[in-house]
């Protein structure tokens, strides 16, 4: 029998299977972070997690709340200065896989974490690109984890803090971008990767239980699917577990809320 | 040589209104209570660099200190919103202030640029975002060599830095361990420095052969300030108090609870109640 489960937990085991053993992953906090880790304490354990504070290599028991926890750094193979980490490694191409949310997502998987509005009249000041910009071009590839709904899913970003597939097709090439940019969006919904040649992003598998109505109305454009639409396998006994007592060992170790998800 | 005074005398002495100043410490080693004597001291029309402009900032800019603002993150880290820093945009409250938006990858490469004595900072950056449609600063350069468009961006050079620490030894050298973010380039990137420290010790003991130290010569002013990175933390003196910032989301959400608090536990304070406010956050002697 499938254990009953959140559509929030099926988002983050979704998006934690695409994680390969041997990936070097540069984690964003708050979801990516959830779903990095919960990929190193299931299927891939050797996976190399890397946070902006400059911490390789580390192996947090609990999620941290902010990018420079000092859990991640005491259990980190090194600690780096914070221009080494964009410089040598993700500058230098040493990370396979950038993990990014959003606040804002269009088709082509560009994301705005910087305005709602007008950049000199915002409706709302988000924080900004901190290391979106550079992790979008300079990773392998790129995965997104964004829960789905109108106000995020949009037919035009307010502001394109960093890039995914541009205006679609070429692109990135035409930008001299060599990486491949976003490969996955995994959303509470379903999942989706670029079409080969628009790049646009088309559902390839849906969540179980999920309609195409439901992922319409969740989306501000006109969502597209792959010829063969999975269903995304429910999470399993194993992946629900863990995750649920990292995030019960993470609300212990911050006191009330932990981590945001 | 570094100058051993009280944060009071080193604020008065190396801080001044209009100076472009730089206060990092990247999650680890916040310099909070610098920040709270910059606050005591009036200082106005200052022009504020950091990559994570999160309490510290909110803070400065909520009480007015500040006419312009370098940054690359501007969130309260794991919670969301910096809401005296959205007020300041937004609304113009209490003064409309400008700023200067980049990427981390582009600050940490200003710094780095402005510690190597380099008017500007090369990397490969910046591409297919809006980020150089609203900073004038943002430009490219061509690689001589290859041909390759670069992004360029001016080098920083503040005209104060200050950091916290984890210590200083009797000859004024400075010590970092752990999360080291960029205060080694802001202080040699700056004209003027002011290191707040847990404490001074006779001798740094054993050490990696490879210990990030800030030599004596490099250092302008250290400040003997325990607890002074709370609500952030030290290394091996005290965890970050994670609380408090869920908690500074409600303190700064209104303007009228966010001067209530200022004025309780800033404008009537000084330095010392720092060393209370980590008492329970301690972490045991190795």
């Amino acid at each position: 029998m499938t254990p009953s489960y959140k559509p929030n937990e099926i988002m983050t085991i979704a998006a934690a299977r695409a994680l390969k053993n041997e990936d070097v992953c540069f984690v964003g906090i708050g979801m990516p972070s959830a779903a990095s880790n919960l990929a190193r304490l299931t299927h891939a354990p050797g996976i190399t997690l890397i946070y902006e504070s400059g911490t390789l290599a580390t192996r947090p028991s609990v999620l941290p709340l902010s990018i420079g926890d000092g859990e991640l750094c005491e259990t980190a193979l090194t600690t780096v200065s914070v221009p080494e980490m964009f410089r040598y490694w993700l500058q230098g191409g040493r990370i396979s896989v950038g993990f990014l949310g959003g606040a804002q997502i269009d088709k082509y998987a560009n994301l705005n974490t910087t305005v709602v509005g007008p950049y000199d009249k915002p409706k709302v000041r988000l924080p900004g690109g901190g290391g979106a910009p550079e992790i979008a071009t300079s990773c392998g590839e790129i995965f997104i984890i964004m829960a789905q709904g109108r106000r995020g899913f949009v037919d035009k970003l307010d502001f394109v803090t960093s890039l995914g597939h541009g205006d679609g097709g070429n692109a990135r090439e035409r930008l001299g971008v060599k990486t491949r940019g976003p490969t996955r969006l995994v959303t509470d919904l379903c999942i989706f990767e670029p079409d080969p040649e628009t790049k646009e992003m088309i559902v390839t598998s849906i969540h179980p239980g999920v309609t195409r109505d439901q992922i319409q109305e969740n989306t501000g454009w006109t969502v597209r699917y792959a010829d063969t639409v999975a269903e995304t396998p429910p999470p399993s006994q194993l992946e629900l577990e863990t995750l649920r007592e990292l995030h019960a060992r993470t609300a212990r170790a911050h006191g009330e809320g932990g981590s945001k998800e | 040589m570094a100058r051993v005074l009280a944060l009071k005398e080193a604020v008065e002495s190396l801080v001044r209104d209009g100076d472009t100043l730089a206060m990092e410490g990247f999650t680890h080693l916040i310099p909070h209570a610098a920040g709270h004597e910059i606050i005591r001291q009036g200082k106005k029309h200052l022009t504020v660099i950091r990559m994570t402009p999160d309490l510290i900032y909110d803070q400065l800019i909520g009480m007015g200190c500040v006419d312009k603002l370098v940054f690359s993150w501007g969130g309260n880290p794991g919670v969301g919103s910096l809401h005296r820093l959205r007020d300041a945009i937004e609304n113009g409250w209490p003064n409309r202030i400008d700023i200067v938006e980049h990427s981390h990858a582009a600050m940490a490469n200003a710094y780095e640029a402005g510690a190597a004595g380099l008017p500007l900072a090369v990397f490969r950056g910046y591409i297919g975002t809006d980020l150089p449609k609203v900073n004038p600063n943002i430009k490219s350069i061509t690689c001589p060599f290859t041909g390759e468009k670069l992004a360029a961006i001016p080098s920083h050079r503040p005209d104060v830095a200050v950091i916290h620490a984890l210590r200083a030894d009797r000859a004024g050298n400075v010590l970092l361990e752990g999360i080291l973010g960029v205060q080694k380039e802001a202080v040699l990137a700056a004209k003027r420095s002011i290191v707040t420290v847990e404490e001074i010790v006779d001798d740094f003991g054993p050490r990696s052969l490879n210990a990030t130290i800030l030599p004596s010569w490099t250092v302008g002013a250290i400040s003997v300030v325990p607890g002074g990175a709370f609500p952030s933390y030290a290394q091996g003196y005290y965890k970050r108090f994670n609380a408090f910032y869920k908690e500074w989301d409600r303190i700064a959400r209104e303007r009228d609870t966010f001067l209530a608090w200022m004025k309780e536990n800033v404008l009537n304070k000084g330095p010392e109640a720092f060393a209370e406010h980590v008492r329970g956050l301690r972490v045991a002697a190795e």
